[in-house]
Order: C-alpha cells, then sequence, then structure tokens
C-alpha cells in the first residue's frame, strides 16, 4: 500500500466501450441521457406553439428581407408622379367582364378624378381598363446577394411601364409594397448588425466585469449604469444630428446602427457579468480548473455552455429593440435618410393627418414592424423558457 | 514509520472583510489560523469540525485552489522529493495538481451539465496531454467501470445520473491521473444513507487497489469512524485534538471533542441514554475576531476564568500520550467520556 513508486496502473482496458449511438438512429429515438443540449432545448422551443408561429413568421421576413429584389415588383427608386397616394389595386385571377371565364392575373387601371368642391385630384379604378400582371417578369435590374445581376420580378405588370400599385402608392407615387419589401432588408438587417455589435461590445465588457471581478468590475458596472441612466432618445437624437450630413447613405447605415449599438450592449454586459459571477464560483468550474484547463478553455468550453442558450435568447430579445429604435429615429428624420428606404422612412409619410386620412394604406409599414417586432418577442420568449433544459 | 507524504506548518489562511463603496478592509477572518499536520502516505486522515471551521479552507488550500498566506504545505512526490504547494508557481502547480486531487461535496454542482461522462472524466486526460482520441475514451470506460458504472454510460449527460452515480462520476475524475494524494471534502455528505455505504466502500476498495492516501473531510463522525486511521479536530481555524481513531473515540482529550462524540447518534437503543448528552451554545465565535487564551472557553463547560480566557495564553497542540495531541489547557486535569466500543 505504501508503494509509490509503482501505483497500479489506472487504465487497464475493460470490455471496450460500446460505440456511440449510430449516426441514422432518429433523434428523438435516442434516450435523453444521451441527447445534446441543442436537441433538448429545440425539444423544448417546439413545445411552445407561440414561439414556433414565431419563428416561422420570423423566418418569413428575413427570407423577403434576403429576397428583396426579386419579390418587389418594382425597384425602390422606380416612381411614376402621375400617380401619387394612388389608392391599392385588387389582384384579380379571372376576368369574367366577356361573359366567359378568363383566367390570368390583373389589375384595373386608374381614372383620376377632380373633386367639385375641393378641387382635389383622386384616383379611382377604372374597371375598363385591365392591365396584364405576370409572374417572373421582366422589370428593373437589380442583384441578388449584391452580386448575380438578373432583372425578373416575382409579380409585375406585363408592361414595366404600367401602373401597378397593390397596397397604393406613396406621396411621390413610389408603389408601397416594393419600399415595404426593400425596407424590411434595411430593417430587419439593422437589427441583425446593431444587436452583432451590441453582442461583441457586451460580452467582452460584461466577460472582463464578470470574471475579472474587483475594481475593473466596479469601474465597468458603473460605466454601464451611466449608459442605462442617460435617456435613450435625446441620446440617438444628439448623435444623430451630429453626423455629418455629406456622408453617404452606406456611412449613414453604419454610424445609425453604432449609435444604436453604444446604447444597447448595457443589457447584455449585465447579463453576461451575472452569468460570469454566479458560474465561477460553481464546482464545476473550479474542478476544470484542477484538471489543468487553461484559462481560455475554462472559459469557452466550461462556462460559456452554460449560458450560451441564454445569450442567444437574449440577444434575440433585443433585436426588435433595435429595430424600434431605428424606426423611431428615422421616423423623426434623424435616422435614416433617402435613398435608403427603411419602414421608419416610409412611416415618415404617415405623419400629417391629412395624409393619412387620404391614404391610410400609408400605415401598412407600422404593421410590418409591429409583426416583425412580436415575431421576434415571442422567439425569444421561447428560447428563454427553453434556454435550460436540464431545469424543471 | 514512513516518510509522509504531506506536511502542512503553520498554515493560515486569511480572507479580507470589506466594507463601504470603495472596499476597504476593515479585518481579517481568520478560516486556517495557524496548522500544523502531518499525512502519511497510505493513510487516510480524517478532519473533523463543526460548519465554519476552516476544514474545508484547509483541504482547498493543500489544492491550492486557494492560495494561503502563509505557511507551508510540504508534498512528497513519488520520486522523494519535497516541494512546497503554497508557494509552488503555476507550471509546477500544474504538475503537481496531477498527483493531489479533489472529490467535491455537492455531486450535482461538479458536474458540468454540458458535458458528456466521456468529456468530464477524460478532461484531466486531454489537458495534461496523457491520452487522446481512442485511448482516451478506453481509459475513460476502464475507469468507469472501476468505480462501478457501465461503460456505455460514457455519451450520457450527468442529469441522467443519481447522486451516488454522480459521486462516482466525481471519483472516477479525481483518479483518472493516478494521484497519490485525494483531499475527499464531505464526499457523501450529500448523499442518501443508503448510498453513502457504497460510496465509502468504494473510495476504500479504491485506496487498496492504488495505493491512496485520503484526506477525509468530514463533519459527521460516525463516517469518520468507519474510514479514517486518525482524525484530526478543527475548531475555529486551529486543529485542537489529533489521535488515532479508535484512541480519539474512546478517550477524547479536549473537551469539544467529547461534545462532538456526544452527538454521535447510536445505533443501539440500549445505550442510547447510557452517555451524557453535552450542548454547546449555538454560535460558533466570529472567526474574524477570535476569543481570547483557549478560542474554545466561550462553549466550553470545563473553561475556568483565570486559566482559559487570559489573552496570548492560547494552548498549542501537545504530546499527551503516544500519537495523541491536543490543545486543551487542562487536559490532564480533565476525564472525558469517550465512545464506547460497540459491544459485539
Amino acid at each position: 500500500m505504501t508503494d509509490l513508486t509503482s501505483p497500479a496502473p489506472l487504465h487497464e482496458p475493460g470490455p471496450p466501450p460500446e460505440p456511440p449511438p449510430a449516426a441514422t438512429e432518429a433523434a428523438e429515438e435516442r434516450p435523453k441521457g444521451t441527447a445534446s443540449q441543442r436537441s433538448l432545448v429545440w425539444w423544448r422551443f417546439k413545445q411552445h406553439r407561440l414561439a414556433m408561429a414565431g419563428l416561422i413568421v420570423t423566418g418569413f421576413i428575413y427570407l423577403v428581407a434576403v429576397f428583396a429584389g426579386f419579390l418587389a415588383p418594382f425597384s425602390s427608386s422606380t416612381f411614376n408622379a402621375d400617380y401619387t397616394y394612388a389608392p391599392p389595386q385588387r389582384l384579380h385571377i379571372v376576368d369574367r367582364s366577356g361573359g366567359d371565364w378568363d383566367w390570368g392575373l390583373f389589375v384595373h387601371g386608374y381614372r383620376s378624378v377632380v373633386d367639385d368642391e375641393t378641387l382635389e385630384l383622386t384616383f379611382e379604378i377604372d374597371e375598363s381598363q385591365k392591365i396584364d400582371v405576370g409572374l417572373f417578369v421582366k422589370g428593373d435590374e437589380y442583384e441578388i446577394f449584391g452580386l448575380i445581376p438578373w432583372d425578373r420580378h416575382l409579380i409585375g405588370p406585363t408592361n414595366p411601364d404600367d401602373p401597378m400599385y397593390l397596397l397604393g402608392g406613396t406621396r411621390t407615387g413610389h408603389d408601397l409594397l416594393s419600399r415595404m419589401i426593400h425596407g424590411t432588408t434595411v430593417s430587419m438587417s439593422i437589427g441583425l448588425v446593431g444587436v452583432a455589435m451590441a453582442f461583441v461590445l457586451g460580452v467582452t465588457l460584461g466577460g472582463v466585469s464578470g470574471y475579472v471581478g474587483g475594481k475593473t468590475d466596479l469601474a465597468i458596472q458603473r460605466l454601464v449604469e451611466f449608459f442605462m441612466s442617460v435617456p435613450s432618445i435625446p441620446l440617438w437624437l444628439g448623435l444623430a444630428a451630429a453626423l455629418p450630413p455629406d456622408w453617404g447613405s452606406m456611412q449613414r447605415y453604419f454610424a445609425i446602427t453604432t449609435i444604436l449599438a453604444v446604447i444597447a450592449w448595457t443589457d447584455l454586459a449585465r447579463v453576461v457579468r451575472g452569468r460570469f459571477l454566479s458560474l465561477r464560483n460553481e464546482e464545476f468550474v473550479t474542478s476544470a480548473r484542477l484538471d489543468g484547463s487553461s484559462r481560455r478553455r475554462v472559459i469557452f468550453r466550461h462556462m460559456m455552455p452554460s449560458f450560451s442558450s441564454h445569450l442567444i435568447a437574449s440577444v434575440t430579445l433585443s433585436i426588435p429593440g433595435m429595430i424600434l429604435a431605428e424606426t423611431s429615429l428615422s421616423f423623426l428624420g434623424l435616422g435614416l435618410q433617402a435613398p435608403v428606404v427603411s419602414w421608419g422612412v416610409l412611416l415618415q409619410d404617415a405623419q400629417n393627418i391629412r395624409a393619412m386620412a387620404t391614404a391610410p394604406w400609408l400605415l401598412l409599414p407600422g404593421l410590418c414592424v409591429i409583426v416583425a417586432v412580436l415575431a421576434l418577442n415571442f422567439v425569444g420568449d421561447g428560447l428563454r423558457d427553453a434556454a435550460d433544459p436540464y431545469k424543471r | 514509520m514512513t516518510a509522509p507524504i504531506l506536511v502542512v506548518r503553520n498554515l493560515h489562511v486569511r480572507f479580507p472583510v470589506k466594507r463601504g463603496f470603495f472596499g476597504r478592509t476593515v479585518g481579517h477572518v481568520r478560516a486556517v489560523d495557524g496548522v500544523d499536520l502531518t499525512i502519511r502516505p497510505g493513510e487516510t486522515l480524517g478532519l473533523v469540525g463543526e460548519s465554519g471551521c476552516g476544514k474545508t479552507t484547509l483541504g482547498r488550500s493543500i489544492a491550492r485552489i486557494i492560495t494561503p498566506t502563509s505557511g507551508e504545505i510540504l508534498y512528497r512526490d513519488a520520486a522523494g522529493a519535497d516541494v512546497d504547494l503554497a508557494t509552488a508557481p503555476n507550471y509546477e502547480l500544474r504538475e503537481l495538481q496531477r498527483q493531489v486531487r479533489v472529490v467535491f461535496q455537492d455531486p450535482f454542482s461538479s458536474l458540468n451539465p454540458r458535458m458528456t461522462l466521456l468529456q468530464i472524466v477524460g478532461e484531466p486526460l486531454r489537458n495534461h496531454g496523457v491520452a487522446t482520441g481512442s485511448e482516451l475514451e478506453d481509459r475513460v470506460a476502464g475507469m468507469l467501470q472501476r468505480v462501478g458504472l457501465s461503460p456505455k454510460y460514457l455519451h450520457r449527460y450527468p442529469h441522467a445520473f443519481s447522486g451516488g452515480e454522480r459521486q462516482r462520476v466525481n471519483i472516477a475524475r479525481a483518479l483518472i491521473l493516478e494521484p497519490r494524494l485525494v483531499i475527499a471534502d464531505e464526499p457523501v455528505s450529500a448523499l442518501d444513507v443508503s448510498v453513502r455505504a457504497q460510496i465509502l466502500n468504494l473510495l476504500r476498495d479504491l485506496q487498496d487497489e492504488f495505493g491512496l492516501t485520503y484526506l477525509f473531510i468530514s463533519h459527521d463522525l460516525s463516517v469518520v469512524e468507519s474510514v479514517c486511521d486518525r482524525v484530526a479536530v478543527m475548531y475555529l481555524g486551529r486543529l485542537v485534538e489529533v489521535a488515532d481513531t479508535g484512541d480519539l473515540y474512546t478517550r477524547p482529550r479536549h473537551p469539544y471533542t467529547e461534545a462532538l462524540l456526544s452527538a454521535v447518534p447510536r445505533p443501539d437503543p440500549r445505550l442510547r441514554d447510557s452517555g451524557r448528552r453535552i450542548r454547546l451554545a449555538d454560535d460558533l465565535p466570529d472567526p474574524a475576531d477570535p476569543p481570547p487564551g483557549c478560542t474554545f472557553h466561550t462553549r466550553c463547560r470545563y473553561a475556568v476564568a483565570g486559566t482559559c480566557d487570559v489573552p496570548g495564553g492560547a494552548p498549542v497542540l501537545a504530546q499527551t500520550a503516544h500519537g495523541h495531541r491536543a490543545a486543551c489547557l487542562r487536559t490532564n486535569e480533565l476525564d472525558l467520556a469517550g465512545i464506547e466500543p460497540d459491544p459485539v
């Protein structure tokens, strides 16, 4: 027993371990004890109906954002000044005006009417005109993913010069549907890019704060409190107003995103710090250190997986805030500027009551914002609930 | 007598007490306050004491989870060279931590819920570059089998296991690096009584098999009696009595030990009321401001004013009989009751 120079070998090979479950085995059929965290989270998430609905809607919205050029009938800059505030047209599938069933997509044209009393020019649907609408029609050129040039559109008038306003026209005679689809790209991507920036800032500062602790923690937490105590709208306004007016739209886009991220990182930093603080004293972290893991490995391999799902959930929950912030800034005229279109920029048209009275469809971009924000919130809620599959 | 595997000399661990906005240090908690301890190879040394007496801190300093404030922890490695664990630099410590391993108390928080048994038990092997790939898997499987778990659990996550099984995993992780000294920090106190015996037997079997030395930290005297060769009793950061288990249980030489022993439940109903039950006052003195003289005098029923509470007159751990040391000023005047060996 005291023969310490030759300790008994610990690794006499026992019977060979059973091979890991075959990859062909369906994930659901594997015993729960071997399911990875990811599949447990997914099982939990699937049980959350609202979150699943949110996920589908969010997925759809991002698809629209990616394929905006193809889905929109026109480019975002195409307009026809003859049709300002044109009302929405109904898309017909069958033409029965000739007495028989004439299949084919079409919309009716417009007839301009001058009001006798106010002398205001309004449009009415003229049922005698028929504008043929086709699928995969040639139209304005655009680039898929900014790379592949193409000119086909999912839907559009067969003759590109004919007016087609499925969701109505704007004050300048742009097609609202096209503008909304193009706005999706900007509005949704600003959420992602901004959250990505906030994520980097928040995780780094929060992680340092929680892992190092002490004076560093104190300093970073006071910084966070400072940023949280500044009222956000005036700060956005101030920063946005300070942007040089001669900046291009791309520069402005990133500047606005950065401004939003500078404020949004604080919440994430708090979440990350809290997690680090609570995990730092967990015994499995101590034992990881005793097992000889490097500091890096302890943080990324042992600590991070324990809250990565919480991180994903809080990131998802912060995207809607980002979208709303961009929308409000642009609505106030201090965010993105034409020619860039976002939902906020489109809502600028709906600022005065008369425009809204004559053209209520201008509020539709607001509906997009609501749907997107709700869907993302549901997804975030579902993720948060599913984030820790080991707690019941 | 073989040379000791570990000698702790005058070890102090102090934690600063911080107050206020700027974290000003207003005092120190003396968690470990001048401990001398010797562990001989192959033995199981029990370390007992009530909650907050510093026994876990002592164990953690030996494993260098905590860096001690002062003192020496001399570890004799396999080659016979002495290394001071208290001051060893990080690169040396990494190697030493292969030989000194810890089994933690809580089987639930000490296993990473996001890792499979293979990853958990294989982590030390991987980090020390001992084995990789299928060799690592074979060794982990073999180790799991040694601790009584089927190798088919390799790819399972800890949440699928019971407390006893998790503690087996903990033991497997501690032993896979072939350590020489294992610090078992209350390894069974979080377990059901029915599982306790199994784990204790496992620890004992593994000790015989691998020639391990245990520092067994516990507050459960019946557990300590069944597994330990020698017992050290700790009170308020200091050792008050060290003796062979049988000797300590039958003839305690310190009033604190006597009080602890009187609280051990007797399984034999006929003996239940035979012993005197000594009740200690509930409050452990503040370790940031220990009482003068013998730190136990505030709760000791044999304390004599003028002898035990003289500032600077703290008792030291002194030999009272062969292999029996106690730190009590009146130890020779007292006749303390222990536990009679169970009649067979």
